[in-house]
């Protein structure tokens, strides 16, 4: 190889290998995806929440869409939201939790047989699952859970025309789904604690219960707020699992109507992207809100306060 | 040099990935007799139209041959065809030349400036043919921007061996009052009741609505929600009271396309639903058991000599304003579904009741079918009967909004829940204004 090249060669290295160059280099996926996925639509979506957007005929009309968000329908998907996340939180915060106890615990039996017992649902996809609970709590009295209640003359229901029991099937499908993601965070948190704090809590005579309320919980505080601050968002977001449930994006009386649901049906079914917008910036609003003030409870910004 | 030599590999590697979402396939591939002609893209989201629009240029290219055209039929999803298609539509990019697009969807399409082509020049030479009725509802101030399929005739579907086991006949049966008296009969004789009502989904009741005398319907004649009108007020009455009464339940699923509703009805389990002519597709493929026992009539009526029918659900067909070869692509689109040939076929491929009246008579109508195997050979005799009773109705910009509450909330709040249904109307109206 003559000089020339063997330069050229040695400049490209230097470019490559360049200490100043390899951090940008390195955050430069992350950053442009941000910008790209991230950034972009979310100040796109606030300015097209302040406009009517029609084809060829776009235009700026002030607050008028947040003003028509003050509406019943929409109230009522909020409350679904709230009430689902409520109840997902409730349940998929402690069980998990319990169980991840229970698979860490040396005393189990077949514990990888159950560690991907619970994982498989995770892997299912929402549609299919959808379909299954459809079937599962239909109304007919040959419906699966109706034919099992029935020797125990439980009369059998409409599942999914009632609001309570609607929303009940929704938590059970979204137990079975994310519970398995719930375990697997916990099992991370727990093989993080040191076994010699267990080992000494022994020798001072500590019962399980006293090693599981002073070790295993404040030690796995970080990893439940992230638990709890990923499921807020996931119940303020939920959609999928409503919609494949009712099969389409409209339930009896809205029953299962959520707040992406809600933003799908005026932004895209109704061809109101506009509205759409603002559903979308209130929803924002919503779960920012929910989440400072429960990372505030959590003690998460003493740090910076002292 | 191995260094080297790997950086040239990665960097190919995420190059490819790049090019791999440019690479182009073989550009005939999808598109009808070879590639050859020009080449028009289709949007549909049933499968069976698309077989059809097919065998349709496979005919225009024999009539045609120099004027070949060569068409890619792409089938998606209810929810998703809409959706693309509007996306597409208000990006100004990706859209096909074609579109078919469901009749509650359409008033999305007219919002705005319409991103869809005039095709008044296409109906004009066939329009005196056509029932007006159907291309109306495709149109905004006065302008056509979708071709119909089928009237979509609203019609009523016996089951006779429940009406004779009461000892009813169907042809007695002249005004909705007489259709509650004979519901009565019905339960009392057989505890079967006389027929489902749709409580998610719109036809049972927009059928009803759109049979009255007059030129309003869910929406007024100037397009603007109409639910508290007096007459659309009753019409729920009387479906509430059916259902207080026994004669009528909320079908089972909800609405009359469930696979729960079509499993009870297949066992007899109601006497009697009304759905539009479209439906008889339903009984032939879902509903195998009652072949046979099933005679179709023309719907009661609101008061004696009052319109016996409306044109109910459908499917508009449009060019987009992105298609390269507008011209053809509306000559193309006219040949299947306004011309002589294609009300044929619509008939003979997909059983729906074409828009042409003159062809309702012609003998190639009478031919045996899946259909004339079910419901006996004259079918059309209860069509021409109805004739100049079909009534229409309005579609606008607002109609996909009625729609979307009818189907929430409307009808389960007063045939579920029992609500008062003026007090549900009202509220409605309100909310949409």
């Amino acid at each position: 190889m003559d000089d020339q090249v063997q330069a050229k060669k040695k400049r490209k290295n230097n470019l490559l290998y360049s200490q100043k160059a390899a951090p940008y280099f390195f955050v430069l996926p992350f950053i442009l995806s941000f910008v790209l996925f991230f950034a972009y639509p979310v100040v796109t979506t606030f300015i097209m929440s302040f406009q009517e957007v029609l084809p060829g005929k776009t235009s700026f009309i002030g607050l008028a869409n947040y003003q028509e968000l003050w509406n019943p329908t929409f109230l009522k998907a909020i409350r679904n939201s709230s009430v689902y996340t409520f109840f997902t939180l409730l349940i998929l915060i402690p069980l998990p939790l319990v169980l991840a106890v229970f698979l860490n615990s040396k005393l189990m039996f077949a514990k990888n047989v159950f560690r991907s017992a619970t994982f498989v649902p995770a892997l299912t996809s929402v549609v299919v699952a959808g379909i299954i609970f459809r079937l599962i709590f239909g109304g007919q009295e040959e419906a699966l859970l109706n034919s099992m209640l029935a020797p125990f003359g439980i009369e059998p229901r409409a599942w999914l025309n009632n609001a309570s029991t609607s929303m009940f099937v929704l938590v059970v499908l979204a137990t079975w789904k994310w519970m398995g993601i719930n375990i697997l965070y916990f099992l991370a948190g727990l093989q993080n604690i040191p076994k010699e704090l267990y080992e000494s809590a022994e020798v001072d005579g500590a019962s399980t219960w006293r090693k599981f309320f002073h070790i295993t919980m404040p030690l796995l505080k970080p990893i439940s707020i992230y638990v709890f601050t990923i499921s807020i968002y996931g119940g303020f977001s939920m959609f999928a699992e409503s919609y494949m449930l009712y099969g389409s994006n409209r339930s009896p009386n809205n029953i299962g109507l959520t707040i992406v649901g809600y933003l799908y049906q005026k932004g895209i079914e109704q061809n109101n992207l506009g509205f759409g917008s603002a559903v979308g910036i209130t929803l924002l609003v919503i779960t920012l809100i929910i989440t400072l003030i429960q990372l505030k409870f959590f003690g998460m910004f003493k740090k910076e306060e002292q | 040099m191995r260094k080297g030599l790997l950086t040239v590999l990665s960097l190919l590697l995420v190059l490819s990935v790049f090019l791999a979402g440019c690479n182009k396939k073989d550009s005939n591939a999808g598109y009808s007799n070879g590639g050859k002609g020009t080449k028009v893209e289709l949007w549909t989201f049933n499968a069976l139209h698309g077989k059809y629009y097919e065998s349709m240029a496979k005919m225009w290219n024999e009539e045609n041959p120099d004027d070949p055209i060569s068409i890619k039929v792409n089938t998606y999803p209810y929810e998703d065809l809409h959706n693309k298609l509007l996306v597409a539509l208000q990006s100004g990019k990706g859209a096909p030349d074609i579109s078919d697009i469901e009749i509650s969807k359409f008033g999305n399409f007219l919002k705005g400036e319409p991103q869809i082509l005039p095709l008044d020049d296409v109906v004009d030479p066939e329009r005196a043919n056509i029932v007006p009725s159907r291309l109306d509802i495709y149109s905004k101030d006065g302008v056509i921007y979708g071709l119909p399929f089928h009237v979509g005739a609203g019609v009523i579907y016996y089951n006779k061996e429940i009406l004779d086991k009461a000892g009813v006949n169907p042809d007695d049966i002249k005004t909705w009052d007489d259709y509650k008296k004979a519901g009565k009969v019905v339960l009392e004789k057989t505890g079967v009741p006389m027929t489902t009502l749709d409580v998610s989904d719109q036809w049972s009741f927009w059928s009803q609505v759109a049979q009255l005398e007059g030129k309003d319907d869910l929406l007024t004649v100037d397009k603007e929600p109409n639910l508290t009108d007096p007459d659309i007020v009753n019409v729920l009455k009387y479906e509430q009271d059916l259902v207080k009464e026994g004669i009528a339940i909320p079908a089972p699923g909800n609405y009359h396309h469930s696979e729960e509703y079509y499993g009870f009805m297949n066992k007899g389990g109601a006497a009697s639903v009304w759905m539009p002519m479209w439906y008889m597709g339903r009984f032939t493929d879902y509903m195998p058991d009652l072949k046979g026992k099933i005679v179709i009539k023309p719907a009661p009526a609101w008061k004696e000599g009052d319109p016996r029918s409306s044109g109910m659900g459908g499917t508009g067909t449009v060019v987009t304003n992105q298609s390269e070869h507008p011209d053809l692509a509306k000559k193309f689109l006219a040949y299947a579904k306004l011309s002589k040939e294609g009300n044929i076929q619509i008939w003979k491929q997909l059983g729906f009741d074409p828009v042409r009246t003159d062809v309702w008579d012609s003998p190639e109508l009478k031919e045996t079918n899946k259909f004339t195997e079910y419901f006996g050979p004259n079918i059309f005799d209860t069509l021409l009967e109805v004739k100049d009773e079909i009534e229409g109705v309005n579609i606008g910009e607002k109609t996909p909004d009625v729609s979307n509450a009818i189907k929430t909330t409307v009808l389960f709040r007063t045939l579920v829940d029992m609500e008062d249904p003026e007090k549900v109307l009202k509220e409605t109206q309100e909310q949409l204004k």
